[in-house]
């Protein structure tokens, strides 16, 4: 029989109506994955795109070489943001609900993501978030007040009203703007650390996309440039498993971890439970430790899930099961955190409780303040006057032909 | 002051630039060791050291988005495309990124990249070594484009353009490197020591984006055009035997709309030429803005002069070129316009 060449279209292991299924998801125990010292060779520790790095087993007890010892503190900031994170974007969706604001995107479920690597860096290093990242704005000291004008395009949007929600920046926090085109903010960051070991610095950067996003051309340029220049660089890719609604199989998951997406340019790649804030915290340490040294990039692959819609946009029952989330093996980051420290005996359902009350309060203040400052229907203004500047560093004449002809229009804001 | 062609002034303006600053770093495809298939980066590594003159992967997209990195980084970077034609794969971080970067940051983010990128044909390039998409550009807000026709300009608009906090997108005629073009190419070359913009200082010294340059005066015309067209136009002119002012757009954004101004208010009269294709080139900008500057002093309707709404052919480069004739045609025709 001649063979018959086959177009294979991939399909997610369950769809609505169907059990979730994740028996695709190949696990590593809890302290099994052995950690290597982080100037190895790439070549000798490819099996760490293979496997995961885990530390928290399924009864919250740290285990193995990864685990980064933290003290009680550490554990107790890393539960206080992310709870914080969860708050801020249950807040921001019902804000959206409530037609306070025009979108949003939740980091439901990927709290840990952002917190753990974010508390292992310095905060001289550059951060290049996605979309989902709102936790590394928290973590780097952006004021909830801050975030919530952002996504309210008020008088105290740090992007003059020129940018829909969740686009933020952080220049004194170091961490980079937002874009809403995928995965361009992956050169950045290898560029961004490029220079930095052009200047002879100690400082590097990191990048996060999702799953999805390293189809783009600029994820591979990124690898690339990295690989080639062994820029100081720690890029993250965050498999949350769905992109809106073609699951990771569409970006090329099936058959390779993501993780060993950069094995062919020698790029160490490591899977890490991306709900285990220990383990993220470990890799992240393991890989700053290796940009550090001269020993160049290393590609992180954060396997969790999506907790949430992709955006307010996406209704995710018509394309996953409704209980998808509550079947992922590797469970919620903000459950598995406090078991912990429940388990180490640092934390109480009681403490915890009062912990979210505090938190909801933080953020209902703050959702208090942010409005005074203007909601798209009430409220004070944005002057339309910014919406020239900062085109360029200088507003040009034409530009400034133009501002006067919409003053002229609008004759009341003369 | 010493006689340069375009690539000498190039790597001049590159060399004064790095000297004068060391945050201005060079890197594309080629730039480093073998100093640029061009050769205007020659020397310039041995000079400046490996890790400010970059050899890159060929990845127009990869050096285009680590050079955003690398400017935001306080690094001044120029990057070299190799041809203008291979810019595309760099489009979105050019578009979505470089120049709406300081915009959607509320100005506290931005990139100060330099793109050099060699343009226009007359090389037997074909249509992936000939195009000259200064339109797509010229589209966007938040990046300017600029392209000289002359060694002098090309020292002086370059050293504006590293220095300028904007994004420059810096377009360099690729026939006109070795000398002038007056359109023939039948003619035996003539080098840049015959042309008073081959004098070029050896020093410092800039050009203002956003300043046209007259480059003849006249009563009865006004060409409007920029890049190697200039010197054809120039021919054109002489040929026709008639008295034009010959306006070098020089910086195509932002645009010297004031010399473009009261140069056709006071010949009435007008022609514009560019080497791109007409359709949605940036002729059609330049006609739109000379008919709403100077509609009531216009005596005869604009007359455009571009490149055929054809893929750039390697067997009929002479025929796509709009050269002396077409120009005298259209010269002709607004000059027998009531």
């Amino acid at each position: 029989m001649t063979p018959k060449s086959r177009l294979h279209i991939p399909h997610p292991s369950a769809r609505p109506g169907e059990a979730p299924d994740f028996s695709y998801l190949s696990l590593s125990e809890a302290g099994a994955v052995t950690r290597p010292p982080s100037n190895a060779p790439a070549s000798e520790i490819e099996i760490l795109a293979n496997e995961m790095v885990r530390v928290l087993d399924d009864k919250g007890v740290a285990k193995g070489e990864w685990n980064p010892e933290l003290t009680p503190d550490q554990l107790l900031e890393a539960l206080r943001l992310m709870l914080l994170t969860r708050q801020f974007d249950a807040r921001m969706q019902r804000a959206q609900r409530q037609g306070k604001i025009s979108f949003y995107m939740q980091s439901l479920g990927e709290e840990a993501i952002s917190i753990a690597q974010g508390m292992a860096l310095e905060p001289g290093d550059m951060m290049f978030p996605s979309y989902r990242n709102q936790g590394l704005f928290i973590l780097r000291g952006t004021s909830l007040v801050d975030l919530m004008c952002q996504c309210l395009s008020n008088t105290r949007d740090m992007c003059k009203g020129r940018q829909m929600p969740i686009m933020y920046h952080n220049k004194e926090g170091n961490v980079f703007s937002v874009s809403g085109n995928l995965a361009t903010q992956y050169p950045h960051a290898v560029g961004w650390a490029m220079a930095s070991a052009i200047k002879g610095e100690e400082h590097i950067a990191s990048a996060w996309v999702g799953d999805g996003s390293t189809a783009e051309a600029d994820f591979h340029y990124a690898l690339t440039f990295a690989a080639v220049y062994q820029a100081p660089v720690i890029l993250n890719v965050v498999n949350n498993q769905w992109a809106i609604s073609t699951f990771q199989g569409f970006a090329g998951g099936e058959r390779r971890s993501f993780a060993a997406r950069g094995l062919g340019l020698g790029i160490p790649g490591i899977r890490v439970d991306g709900n285990d804030p220990l383990a993220i915290y470990a890799v992240t340490q393991w890989a700053a430790e290796r940009a550090r040294q001269g020993g160049g990039p290393t590609l992180i692959e954060h396997v969790t899930y999506r907790g949430g819609a992709h955006s307010t946009s996406d209704d995710p029952s018509r394309y996953r099961p409704k209980n998808e989330w509550e079947a992922f093996p590797l469970g919620d980051p903000v459950k598995r955190l406090k078991q912990h420290l429940v388990v180490n005996g640092h934390w109480s359902d009681e403490q915890h409780q009062a912990l979210l009350d505090e938190l909801k309060v933080i953020v209902d203040d703050a959702w208090k303040e942010a409005v005074t400052y203007g909601t798209m229907t009430e409220g004070p203004k944005l002057d339309v006057r910014v919406m020239f500047d900062d085109v360029y560093a200088e507003i040009p004449p034409h530009l400034e032909k133009q501002r006067q002809e919409l003053l002229a229009l609008r004759g009341d804001l003369k | 002051m010493s006689q340069m062609n375009m690539i000498q002034a190039v790597r001049s303006a590159l060399d004064v630039m790095m000297e004068k600053d060391s945050t201005v770093i060079v890197l594309g495809q080629d730039v480093g060791y073998f100093g640029g298939v061009f050769r205007c980066t020659d020397g310039l590594q041995a000079k400046y050291g490996e890790h400010r003159v970059i050899d890159a992967p060929i990845a127009e997209g990869g050096i285009i988005g680590s050079a955003i990195g690398i400017g935001v980084n306080g690094l001044r970077p120029v990057a070299e495309i190799q041809f203008a034609d291979y810019i595309y794969p760099g489009l979105d971080q050019i578009i979505s990124e470089l120049a709406r970067l300081r915009y959607r940051s509320g100005g506290e983010f931005f990139s100060p990249v330099t793109i050099r990128a060699p343009c226009g044909g007359g090389i037997r390039g074909g249509q992936t070594h000939s195009q000259s998409p200064e339109a797509l550009f010229t589209h966007l807000s938040g990046v300017k484009t600029v392209m000289p026709s002359n060694p002098y300009d090309a020292k002086g608009l370059l050293i504006s353009a590293i220095e300028s906090d904007d994004p420059v997108i810096f377009f360099e005629p690729k026939r006109i490197y070795n000398g002038p073009f007056d359109g023939d190419p039948n003619k035996p070359a003539v080098p840049w020591s015959q042309h008073p913009g081959g004098e070029v200082p050896d020093d410092y010294y800039s050009i203002p984006l956003g300043k046209a340059a007259v480059v003849e005066e006249g009563d009865e015309l006004s060409i409007i055009t920029y890049g190697t067209m200039v010197h054809v136009a120039q021919a054109a002119v002489h040929k026709a035997g008639v008295h034009a002012d010959i306006i070098d757009v020089r910086s195509l954004v932002p645009l010297d709309v004031e010399t473009l101004r009261k140069s056709v208010e006071k010949t009435g009269r007008c022609l514009i030429t560019h080497e791109a294709s007409r359709f949605g080139g940036f002729g059609a900008e330049l006609v739109a803005t000379v008919q709403e500057e100077c509609f009531w002093h216009l005596q005869a309707p604009i007359e455009r002069v571009a490149g055929w709404e054809t893929p750039y052919p390697h067997a009929f480069e002479w025929d796509y070129f709009p050269a002396q004739d077409r120009i005298i045609a259209g010269i002709k025709k607004i000059m027998e316009a009531v």
